[in-house]
Parts: structure tokens; C-alpha cells; sequence
């Protein structure tokens, strides 16, 4: 199983029925794939849809109807459309469960940086912040290094996205709760030890007595 | 009384260095045809007010590529390079706003209001030089609000007055942006006559809108 899949799937089962969830472009993505059977989430695509799907075959795309990065997409019967002010009333205003977004750096204060790269890549945020200020629930996916180099750090030396705590961190190697104490560290990937994990994270973890190993669904 | 207007009229009457507001998201939901034209007439200096700027040299990337863009507030450029390359280059001064807050700024400028107050962006570089007000404990930052010269807005369907309706994602920040402009050019994919749109389907009433530019011909 590949590294993206892996956290996919992992993030997917932190998914509840009823849930209003929006996901990030990129790997977070993914995790509709992966849904748990017999649960009914709702996707918002912040360009202004609740009841996004994928499309279910080619050429049946429409030019008005399309995902946040501008990808033609699908909805379900009882999906509703409106327009950006409410799209952002229900990120801001504390209606969405979930939101699941891809990350460039996260500290030990649980604190998340995931929009630029000052002098060199400047996309700009996006709906990152006011997801991550107003969802329930933050989410963060993304892989535990970038090229080697470790992205769980002491503090985050790129500009933040907000100053609130993310409620979970999804890697390929572990699963990771900021709380008040700090970084726990909640589950190991198969096949990947406790020292792995902390070797390749440069913020100090919490590693409580045991730590169970993530469990996928095949 | 009919606001239909020809196109090249309607854009003309936009001049260089003009502040637009333009609807869509990556292109989906913009004035394709009032983009065209905006280029086609050379205009320049422009302050854009948008979402994004699509990718290069598409709806709102072709007014970058044709270097006709000045000043820019946009909340994601990230999938059109020119814009970041214009930006690094200093040919464009680019203001970037989280999403919700580029929205709320909009509707407060149409509204009438002072500003909005919100907790997005509190403690990140978006804060620097704003003043910041607690409200029952919890931390604000203000934003102005926006209003431009014009806004170019795109909806499903007009009637001849200028009552729109909008299609699913093709929405966006039309509606908005069509109270926050002293002028306001709405470009319909279809005009149909009065009467023809029930009125609980009238999401922009007609007398916010001044022009009305059919998308095809």
C-alpha cells in the first residue's frame, strides 16, 4: 500500500454518518474512496455545493458544476448549491463537522502551516484558514517527511495558517493528537516501530506505554 | 425596461485603471465574453477584486496575461504561475484574503456595514497592521469592507430587466459582488423575457444591475 492510500484510509474512517465534511484539494481527496460501509457523510466543496460525489462515469460532466480546483464533479440527489458567503457562513460559522486538509508543517503546539513558501511558492490560502479556524474538527493528512526532511517540528517556520490547534495529524507512519501536554503519539503504522516514528519527527512526542498499530481495512 | 446592451458599448464605458470585481471560481461562473472583450479593448491599470485568477490565459488569467492587471485581491493564485511570476516580478501588487473573509468584505461593502469581524486569520501575517477587538472573550480582526467601480458578474439566466438566476458552482461570488460596484455588467448565458423567472428563483434583483450582455450571440 502506498503512502497516500494509507493515510487515506486511515483519515476516512474518522469519518461519522451525518457528518458535514469538507476536504482539502490533493491527497485529502483521496479519503472519499475509502468511506466506511453504511455511513452517509456529506461533502462541501467550498465553491458552493454540499453533496459532492465523483463523477460517476466519463462524459457526463457539466461546466457548472465543478470541484474546488475547478474539476468537473458529480453530486447526489439532495445536494444543495449557494453562493460563497454561504459556503463561508457554514465554514466560519461552526456548521461543518470536519474538515481535512494536506499540511507543509505542524509543531508541538499543534499549530498548522500549509499555504506558503515565502520566496517561493506563494498560491495563497485559499478557504485554508477559515477552514482550519472555523471547522469543528481539523484534520491534517500529509506525509511525516518531505524528502527526508522531518515536517512534525518544534515550531513552524513557515507562516501559519492559524493559530488554533489541529484535533489530528494522519502521516503515513503514525497517528499524532496535539493536546495540551503536547504531540501523543496515538498509533503506529504496521510494520513501523515507536523509534521509527520518533527518529523521523523532529517535535518531542508523548509515547504513552502502549501504542497500537493502525488498522486498515485491506 | 430593457438592459440589454451591446457588448462593445458595455465594456467601453469601463475605463483604464478602473477597480473591477469579477465573478467566478477558477473560471467557472465568469464573464467570459466581458473578459474577451476587456482585452480586446486594451484596458489597463485595472484593479482586479476575485476569487483566483483561473490558470494562465484563461477568463481572468487572460486580463494577466495581456499585462492589463495592476493591482490584484484574490484569495488563491496558486493555479495560474503568471500571476505568481507577475507578483515576484513586481508588475502586480497582490493582496491575498483568505476566502471567507474576501466574501464577507464584499458583502459588507454592499451591505452598508463598516466592516466584519473574524477570528480567520487572527495571529498569521494576515493580521499585520489590523486592529483586532474582543467581543465575550474571543479575539476579532477587522477587515474593511470592498466596493469597486464596476462589478463583471455572469449569471444562468436574465430576464430583460436584469433579474438573475445562477447554476449550481457557476454561482460563487456573483450575487455578492453584484450589490458591492457602482455599475454593475452581467453577461446571462440566456435573456428571456419578464415574467419567464418565478420571482422566488430571482437570486440578483434587477435593480442592482445596469447592463445586461447576452454570452452568445
Amino acid at each position: 500500500m502506498d503512502e497516500k492510500t494509507i493515510i487515506a484510509k486511515r483519515v476516512a474512517q474518522e469519518l461519522k454518518d451525518g457528518n458535514l465534511v469538507n476536504l482539502g484539494i490533493g491527497l485529502p481527496t483521496l479519503v472519499t474512496k475509502y468511506l466506511p460501509a453504511g455511513i452517509q457523510v456529506f461533502f462541501q466543496s467550498e465553491n458552493g455545493v454540499i453533496g459532492m460525489q465523483p463523477l460517476p462515469e466519463p462524459g457526463v460532466a457539466a461546466d457548472a458544476l465543478t470541484d474546488a480546483g475547478g474539476t468537473p464533479t458529480s453530486i447526489i440527489p439532495g445536494a444543495g448549491a449557494f453562493d460563497s458567503v454561504t459556503s463561508f457562513c457554514l465554514i466560519r460559522g461552526g456548521h461543518l463537522d470536519v474538515t481535512v486538509l494536506g499540511g507543509l508543517q505542524v509543531d508541538e503546539a499543534g499549530q498548522l502551516a500549509n499555504w506558503m513558501v515565502p520566496g517561493k511558492m506563494v498560491p495563497g490560502m485559499g478557504g485554508a484558514m477559515d477552514l482550519v479556524s472555523g471547522a469543528k474538527r481539523v484534520i491534517v493528512a500529509m506525509t511525516h517527511t518531505a524528502k527526508g526532511a522531518p515536517k512534525i517540528l518544534k515550531k513552524c517556520n513557515l507562516p501559519l495558517t492559524s493559530v488554533r490547534r489541529v484535533d489530528l495529524v494522519v502521516t503515513e507512519l503514525a497517528v499524532i493528537q496535539p493536546t495540551d501536554e503536547g504531540l501523543v503519539l496515538l498509533e503506529v503504522a504496521d510494520g513501523v516501530t515507536v523509534e521509527q516514528v520518533v527518529a523521523a519527527t523532529e517535535a518531542r512526542l508523548i509515547v504513552p506505554a502502549t501504542v497500537p498499530t493502525m488498522q486498515l481495512a485491506a | 425596461m430593457s438592459k440589454v446592451t451591446a457588448l462593445e458599448q458595455a465594456v467601453a464605458k469601463i475605463p483604464d485603471g478602473a477597480t473591477l470585481m469579477i465573478g467566478g471560481f477558477m473560471g467557472v461562473g465568469s464573464p467570459h465574453r466581458l473578459i474577451d472583450e476587456l482585452v480586446r479593448q486594451g484596458r489597463k491599470d485595472l484593479t482586479i477584486i476575485a476569487n483566483d485568477t483561473a490558470r494562465p490565459g484563461v477568463d481572468i488569467g487572460k486580463l494577466i496575461r495581456a499585462g492589463a492587471v495592476k493591482r490584484l485581491v484574490a484569495s488563491h493564485i496558486g493555479l495560474n504561475p503568471e500571476t505568481q511570476k507577475q507578483m515576484i516580478d513586481g508588475q502586480i501588487e497582490v493582496e491575498l484574503v483568505p476566502q471567507g473573509t474576501l466574501a464577507e468584505r464584499i458583502r459588507a461593502g454592499g451591505a452598508g456595514l463598516g466592516g466584519v469581524l473574524t477570528a480567520t486569520g487572527v495571529g498569521t501575517t494576515v493580521a499585520e497592521g489590523k486592529q483586532t477587538i474582543d467581543v465575550k472573550g474571543k479575539t476579532f480582526l477587522v477587515e474593511e469592507p470592498l466596493r469597486a467601480d464596476f462589478a463583471l458578474i455572469s449569471a444562468w439566466r436574465a430576464d430583460y430587466y436584469g433579474n438573475l438566476s445562477y447554476e449550481l458552482t457557476a454561482r460563487n461570488f456573483n450575487p455578492v459582488m453584484a450589490l458591492a460596484a457602482d455599475t454593475v455588467i452581467a453577461e446571462a448565458g440566456e435573456i428571456v423575457p419578464v415574467g419567464l423567472i418565478p420571482p422566488d428563483q430571482v437570486e440578483t434583483v434587477s435593480v442592482v444591475v445596469d447592463h445586461l450582455v447576452a454570452r452568445s450571440n
